[in-house]
Order: C-alpha cells, then structure tokens, then sequence
C-alpha cells in the first residue's frame, strides 16, 4: 500500500492518517469502492474517495500530490480496520466521481495511460520541418564535440585534472543548446569520470571512446541499418515514441524503483512477459520529489499490451490497454550466471552505448569476495567445458544499497533465484525470490514471495 | 562489433586498432600532439585525435563484449536451519511497517493522533518470540538495524532473528555486536561436556568466563560455585567483584562457607558484595550476628504506658562489624552513629522483629512510635531490609495503604523506595495497590509505580489509570504534562480497554479556566490512546498461530 506513495512526507502522513481518529462517514460498496471525510486543518472536512480496483482516487484537498495523504490513509484504514467502513451505497458526493469512472472504465478499458486521445490533428509537414531543423542543430552539436574531443585528446587526458568539472558542465550546457540532452548526460558523466580516483585514465578514454563513436555515428546515420539509426537518435537524446505492434503478454512486475536524475525522478518499471519471456522497461518521470504516476506493483502479474520503443535492444517499451490482473506466479526461468556475461556481449551488437542488460540468473548464491561480492552459481561444476568463471562481481553501485543485505539474507548461504542488470561494471541485483522451503534438492519451483532489493 | 562501426570509420584509423590498449591510454593521457599513437610500420594517422578515439571504441565494445565470468570466492557456510514456522502474512507486512517506520525521519514535533510504531516493536518481538516464529530473512537486516540502533531492543531482536540472523551478523561489520554472547541467544556456552566447561573457565575472555558461570549457575547453582572456588585465589580483584555478583542468582546455604570466607578479602568491595549476599541469607551466621547487634540497638521502649520504640544508635564500628561488611566511613553529610544503625538494622533478618517486639506482626511492628526522631532511619533500613530479603509481609507493611496521604504514614514516603517494596509483592497485589494510589493521589507520582506494574495493567489498574487521566483533563491542563504516563497507557493497557475509552476521544467544549486549546489536544492524546491499542489488539491477533 505505501509503495504508491509519492514520497517519503506522504508517506508518513498518510501512516498518520489511516487511524480512525480524524474519518468520518466511512463507507464502501460492493464494487470495490471506499469513501470517507477527513478533517483536516479547515473548517470543512476533505471528501476522499478511493477506486481500489484501479487504483484510482479523488480528494477535495489541495494537494496536487498523486494519490494525496488523505487517499493513502483511506487505504490503510480500510487495510487495518474494514470494519469502520459501513458497506452500503456510496455517499452522494462520492457517488458522481465513482459512477463517473465506472462509466469511463466500461467505455474504452483502462483510460489512464495512453493519453493519446487528447493529442489534436498534428500538422504533419510542420511536424517534419521541426524535425529538420532539430536534427540540424544536433549536428552542430556533435560537430562541436567532435572538435573539443580532438582537442582534449591532443593536449592530453591528463590537462582535464587541472579544468576540472568547470570544462565538461560548459560542454555540457552546449550539448544542452544543442537540444540533444544525451550528448550533455555523457558529457557530465564524463565530468564525475574526472573526480574519481584510480583507473580514471582508462574510463575516461573508454567514455571518450563511446562518446566519438555516439558522435560520429549520428553524424553518419543515413548510412546506418534502420534499428541501430534509431538506437542512435534515442541515445543522442531525441524524443520518439512507442510504435509498432503492441505485444500482449502476461508480464510479471520484477521491480520498481527511482533514481533522482537532476530536476526529475525517473521511475523504472521492469517487466518480464509469460508467453513471450520478453523482458520490458517502462521508464516515466516526475518533477523533483515527486513520484511519477505510473505505479504497478511488484510481484502482480497483469494482463495488458506493450508498445516497444524503437532502437536500444527495444527494451523500453509504453504500457498500453491493461485487461486486468493474473493469478500470480513464479521468477522467470532464468540462466546461469556463468552464462550471463554472454548474454550482456549479444545485446551489445544492437546497442554499443549500453552499460547493461536485464537478466535473471538462476540458483545462485551470494559469495563475500575480496572487495565487495559476488554472485557464483550454486552448481557450477554442471558447466565443465573449459570455462573456469562461474561468478559475477556485484557491481559497485550496489555494494553500499541495503538491498545486497537482503538478498545475503534470503540467501542464508543456499541457492536463490535473483534478478538485475548485467554489464561491464558487474551484476546489479534488482529482485529476488525467497527460496521456498525444503527444496534444496528440487532445482525447480523456487515459488517463493518476490523481494525487491532496490 | 566491428560491423556497426565499419561504415562510419575513417579508413585511416583502421591501422590503430592494433595497437595495445595501453598504448592507446599512454597516447590519450599525455596528449597525441606529444604521443601520437603510431601503429606498427607506419606512420602516424593525419587526424591523430580521432583514429585514437575509434581505436578506443572499438576496444572498448570489443572488451565488453568479450567478458568472461569471475572465478568464484570460496562459499560461506550455509546458515544452520531454522525449524520455527514463518510468520502469517499479516504479521509479516506489520513487521515490515514497524521497522520501516522507525528508519523514516520524524515529521516535526507534535505527535498528533497516530500511534508512535517505534515504541511497539519491543512488544511486537516478544510475542512473536512467546508464540516461536521464525524471522522473515528479508526483514533481516532492518531488524539487526534496529537492534544496533537501540540496545534494549537487542535480546529479543537477536533471538527472533535466530540462527539466520548470526550468520548474517558475522558478515557484516555494522552488526558485530549480535556477535557478543546475548545471554538467550546460541552463543549460550555448551555446558554439557565438563571439559569444554573447564577449558573455557581456564582460558576464556572474562566475557565468555561472565557467561559460561551465569549460564552453569543457572544450571546447577553448587557446581557453579565450585567453579569460581577453584580459582578464586588467583582471580583479579575487578572480576572477583563480577564473578562474585554471578552468585547472586540461586543464592542458597551451600554458599554460606564461600562467603564467609570472602568475608576476609583483600578487597573492599568484594568484602561489601560478600556481605549483601550473606545478610540475603536469613539463616547464616552473618545474619545472626547482624540480629545480635541490631537487637541491642533497637528495643521496646518500656518507660512509657503505650508501646513504642527506643533506639540506641552503635557508639562504635569495631573490627568485627567492619568484617562483616559495615562500612565505617559515613557519606558527607549523615552522622556516622545513625549510618552504622542503618547498615546493622538493614542486614539484620527482619524474623527477629517480630521477635522481639512480643509476637506482634510487621504492621503493627511499623506503626508503633518511634523515639527520639529516629523513626525515618529505622523506617528506611527496614525498606532496604525488606527488599534485600525480598519479604513480603514487611514490604505490605511499610508501603501501608495506598489511599494515606504519602507523608502521614508509617514505612517510607520515597516513591523511589515504594516501587522497589512494590517489585517484592505479585502482580495482582501490585497492581490493585497502585491502582489505590492513583486513585487517592493523581498522577503526578505515579510514573515510576506504573513502571513496575506487569503487561498489560490488570482491569483495576488500566481503569484507576484511565479515570485519573480524565480527571486531569477536566482539570484544564495540557495533555503534556501527563505524556510518560500517556506513552506508558499506550505500551501497558490491556488492549481491549480500547472500546471503553472511545468516548474519551470526542473533542470537548471548552471548560471553564481550562488553558486554551487544551481540550483539543486531550481529544488528540485519547485518540492516539484509543489507536495505539487497536493496533496492538491486531498485532496480537495477527501473531494468532
């Protein structure tokens, strides 16, 4: 339940509020419905109404957070105490906003997420015209870093020590003109390369390196097979959007979490598909402290469509036209992790730029090494054809995260069933299966409930 | 790889691909105007900079593509098992909220009306650990958070996290402490094999030697004994003094002759210690030559027509009083005959009493007058007395009853005092006596009695406790002046009080003189009240196997 809260304040207010000191005229019906008044600071007490089928809700305060304290109070009353809630039909002022989107819900599915609707007729030709002429700017862009890249590798990696940071967030901001926000994240990047400590040479080269590369290959697009064309325009930063077939599937939440990201948070949502064992990323943003709206949660399977983006392994892909939810199941299948760096190398060929992949590695079992972890696979003496390698580092980033702490505790020494990325900086674990009981002998059905470690 | 960079590299690079990385880095760090990358028999490419980078790129991609996996560390040894069921679902989600709840900054300053989740964990884990489940592994390591965090917390957290939770201690630097021996946790010392006993008495940290007495003494009380008699004489004088406090559980005649002995120790305060724990004994010699020094101190007053006390404080500490753990040397401020009276009469067995004063019960013993002032002295030894020898009858003597005006009284006006006579008396007997109190007096004092009280408060009490709050409600003062016994209600009340308060909750119009807005936050305070037990109300229900 907390899990929708936007934020960390929200959350704790509406623990606050899901007491039943402050509700009044609690009710809910048979559909699924729950409403009550809260009295809040003013003189009249703020409606709250919550859709939990959706779950959508509507309140008369003025927050414009999504759902707002007084929703996820609401919600928490009802999950601690439903018998405040007297069933029977719904309050008038509640009845409208209930009806209202019962009639919506029955009229074309799930509205919320596509949105598409709302777009009016687009003029194409001007479309295109602005199109051009942001390509071009583009070009300037990558022109001009192109030029100050040659620069800096003549005089030397080692001058960029003395600039420091002042250099590259210039840069930066000229990528940022440019309108091409995916040159300028690397660039800053490059600027966090400058601060840390030993190996930096040989990254700051490698990004330098891939930096060219993105430069030079968007400089030569026209002359590129149309999937890697766009993998380059989504990773020089320009805007697409979802086409193609949607692919509907029964995915399986494996993981939600935000990272700050500047003036935004993004959200990652990933998704792995029954039928067609795909695995998908649904990227939405919010303001600064805001959670974005998209929520699913982890460990549901629903039953919907999936738009992939073009470009980067399409894996990030648009949520479209939800049918409702599954009975939950298991993790993934999943491979070994001798056999997960493979896996990482392939997707590499349609996308060059990319730090890692998704994976599920199966029957693995967290190792202390010398200077963080490892994940080695529980039966590696199965994989007796040359290789030696049977483990992977945890990657750094996850090192100082409590979820590495979690996931050793599932573990208990024994094999678990783990989620996460894949890449050159190691395995970054996003979710794990706690092991069923009694089936250490059993390879299969690791049934246990989902824990997301991120 | 090379593939998708093929058509967009300038044929003049295609050379540098097969330099050494290193050559690569070296030519980048010091600048190719200084180091221009020169492939092998040719000469250097006309757009140094840019053949370097694609040669960099293709490396790079080539590199990553290419990885291998690790060569695997050595496994930990797996967790030892743990038998105990999981919890139910329910449970398991209030576990998780409980200790999320405690990480989460605290919003501002005023509670408001939602229960404080902190304070619950402590009850959480006891019963969970009274109904045996096993800890959810994923909880794990909030928990051990917790448990570093707060040190009361630890016992039961180490012991609901169980075997797993070790083995992840061990792990972790940040969770060394669950490390150190928790007395119920399976760090207990093996005390079955007599000779890993010995071993470890022989050469154990004074730690493990603290634990591995404790734990034989709570066994078999003449064998730990024997233990610590074994090697007395070449212990040092700190842990003499430890080792000796060991004792103090399943004290009984057969340490008689090892006190009495220490009674001649080179230190003090294991002379002291030594001495406490004899007196403890009504029956030791100790005691008895106690009885015989108080008893010519203190003695029926016949001069009068009504019966009454006469004292005769000690005109001297001699050397046999000295021995037997009178301390000479009064504190600043206290007249040394009155403290020697106080330590004789405290140590004396308070059997001779009754005695002495012809048969007459404690009460009575309590009541009679005292001469020359010397009332609250003896008063105050009997208290000690009465705690040190854990008597009953004496300790419903000197609290007296719970509705007299505290200074009136016979026995001691020290609330301080009264709680230790009130941990002598059982639960109910304690219970209904401070609930006696409360009523007669308010709540003002009452902090330090409910501490001692027994979870959850027996009816009497919850509502003696209740009525008093309501009452300091209608007397117009701030809810605040009350918070610690309000913070105790919501730990200590029996959770199915809560129906009975609700009508506690409702805002009050304004009284008379009541200091302003007080009403409103009284109807707060009772609201937290009334949630707070509802929540623990569930939590017990949903730790129902």
């Amino acid at each position: 339940m907390l899990a929708l809260a936007p934020d960390a304040a929200s959350r704790k207010a509406g623990t606050r509020l899901g007491a039943a000191g402050p509700w009044s005229g609690t009710g809910r019906d048979a559909t699924g419905a729950v409403w009550g008044l809260c009295k809040g600071s003013g003189s009249t007490p703020y409606r709250t109404v919550v859709d939990t089928t959706g779950p959508a809700c509507s309140c008369s305060c003025p927050s414009r957070k999504f759902p707002c304290k007084h929703a996820l109070g609401l919600l928490l009353l009802l999950a601690s105490d439903d018998t405040a809630f007297r069933p029977g039909e719904p309050a008038d002022w509640a009845a409208a906003w209930i009806a209202g989107r019962r009639a919506r819900a029955a009229g074309k599915g799930e509205p919320a997420a596509g949105g598409d609707g709302a777009r009016g007729p687009v003029d194409t030709a001007a479309a295109r015209k602005r199109a051009e002429r942001r390509a071009e700017r583009v070009t300037d862009g990558a022109q001009e870093l192109e030029q100050r890249l040659a620069d800096l590798l003549r005089g030397g990696l080692a001058a960029t020590d003395r600039s420091g940071y002042g250099l590259w967030e210039e840069t930066a901001a000229r990528m940022v003109d440019a309108q091409a926000p995916g040159l300028a994240a690397r660039v800053r990047e490059l600027g966090a390369i400058t601060g840390s400590g030993p190996g930096r040479p040989v990254r700051l080269l490698e990004e330098c390196g891939l930096l060219h590369l993105l430069d030079t290959a968007w400089l030569g697009r026209d002359r590129l097979p149309d999937p890697l064309a766009a993998t380059v325009r989504t990773r020089v930063g320009l805007p697409m959007s979802a086409e193609g077939p949607p692919v509907r599937d029964h995915w399986l939440v494996l993981a939600q979490y935000d990272t700050p990201d500047g003036r935004l948070v993004t959200r990652r949502i990933w998704l792995y598909g029954r039928r067609t064992g795909r695995t998908a990323l649904l990227l939405s943003f919010g303001a600064a402290g805001r959670a974005p709206a998209q929520a699913l949660p982890v460990g549901a399977t629903i039953d919907a469509e999936l738009t992939p983006y073009p470009g980067g392994g399409r894996l990030r892909a648009e949520l479209g036209e939800q049918f409702g939810a599954t009975a939950p199941a298991g993790p993934p299948p999943g491979i070994a992790a001798a056999a997960a760096p493979a896996v990482y190398g392939n997707a590499l060929r349609e996308d060059p730029w990319l730090d890692a992949w998704p994976v599920t590695l199966r029957e693995v079992i967290p190792v202390p090494s010398e200077d963080g972890w490892q994940v080695a696979d529980a039966h590696a003496d199965t994989y007796a054809d040359g290789r030696t390698g049977s483990a992977l580092p945890i990657a750094p980033a996850a090192l100082s995260r409590p979820g590495l702490w979690k996931l050793v505790a599932l573990s208990g020494g024994g094999p678990v069933t783990v989620f996460g990325e894949i890449g050159h900086r190691g395995f970054d674990p996003f979710t794990a299966w706690e092991p069923g009981e009694g089936e250490e002998e059993a390879g299969r059905s690791p049934g246990g409930s989902i824990v997301q470690l991120v | 790889m090379p593939r998708t960079t093929s058509p967009i590299t300038s044929p003049a690079s295609a050379s540098l691909d097969s330099l050494p990385w290193e050559e690569l880095v070296t030519s980048a760090l010091l600048g190719t105007d200084r180091r221009p990358p020169t492939p092998r028999g040719g000469p250097a490419p006309a757009d140094a900079p840019a053949a370097l980078l694609d040669a960099a790129a293709l490396h790079t991609v080539r590199q990553r593509a290419g990885l291998l996996p690790a060569v695997p560390e050595a496994r930990p040894e797996p967790a030892a098992p743990d038998p105990r069921p999981a919890l139910p679902e329910a449970a398991r989600h209030r576990l998780a909220h409980l200790l999320a709840d405690r990480s989460a900054p605290s919003g501002g300053g005023r509670r408001g009306t939602a229960p404080d989740l902190t304070e619950l964990i402590p009850q959480w884990l006891a019963t969970a650990n009274r109904r045996g489940y096993r800890a959810p592994a994923a909880l794990l390591p909030a928990l051990l958070d917790a448990a570093r965090a707060r040190t009361d917390l630890r016992p039961q957290a180490l012991a609901f996290a169980g075997p797993r939770g070790l083995w992840l201690a061990a792990l972790n630097p940040d969770w060394k402490f669950a490390l150190r021996g928790s007395a119920s946790g399976p760090l207990r010392p093996d005390i079955t094999d007599p000779d890993a006993v010995a071993r470890l008495w022989e050469e154990g940290l004074f730690a493990e030697r603290i634990a591995l007495l404790d734990a034989v003494r709570a066994q078999d009380p003449p064998a730990g004994l024997a233990l610590l008699a074994a090697t007395w004489s070449t212990e040092r004088a700190e842990d003499r003094l430890m080792f000796l406090d060991s004792l103090r559980s399943g004290l009984g005649g057969d340490d008689e002759a090892f006190l009495e002995q220490a009674l001649s120790d080179r230190s003090r305060n294991v002379r002291a210690t030594a001495a406490e724990l004899l007196s403890a004994l009504p029956e030791s010699a100790l005691a008895g030559r106690m009885a015989a020094r108080a008893t010519t101190c203190v003695n029926p007053d016949r001069t009068g027509d009504a019966a009454s006390i006469a004292v005769e404080a000690p005109h001297e500490c001699d050397a046999g009083m000295q021995r037997d753990g009178v301390i000479p040397v009064p504190p600043t401020g206290r007249g040394e005959r009155s403290w020697w009276l106080g330590q004789l009469v405290e140590a004396a067995p308070l059997g001779v009493w009754e005695e002495r004063f012809g048969g007459r019960p404690a009460e009575e013993i309590v009541a009679l007058p005292v001469a020359d002032d010397w009332a609250g002295e003896l008063h105050t030894a009997w208290c000690r007395a009465a705690v040190r020898q854990r008597n009953p009858r004496w300790a419903r003597a000197l609290l007296g009853r719970p509705s007299a005006p505290p200074a009136s009284g016979p026995g001691t006006a020290s609330i301080a005092e009264r709680s230790k006579l009130l941990a002598i008396l059982d639960d109910d007997e304690r219970a209904s006596w401070v609930a006696g109190f409360i009523a007669a007096h308010g709540l003002s004092e009452a902090f330090q009695l409910l501490g001692v009280c027994t979870v959850p408060w027996a009816g009497p009490l919850g509502r003696a406790v209740v009525d008093a709050l309501d009452i300091a409600r209608d007397g117009g003062s701030y809810p605040w002046s009350f918070s610690g016994v309000m913070g105790l209600a919501e730990r200590c009340l029996d959770p199915a009080e809560a129906d009975r308060l609700e009508v506690l909750t409702a805002a009050q119009d304004e009284l008379e003189g009541a200091s302003p807005g007080a009403g409103g936050y009284w109807s707060e305070a009772f609201q937290r009240l009334v949630s707070t037990l509802r929540l623990r109300a569930a939590m017990e229900a949903e730790l129902m196997p």
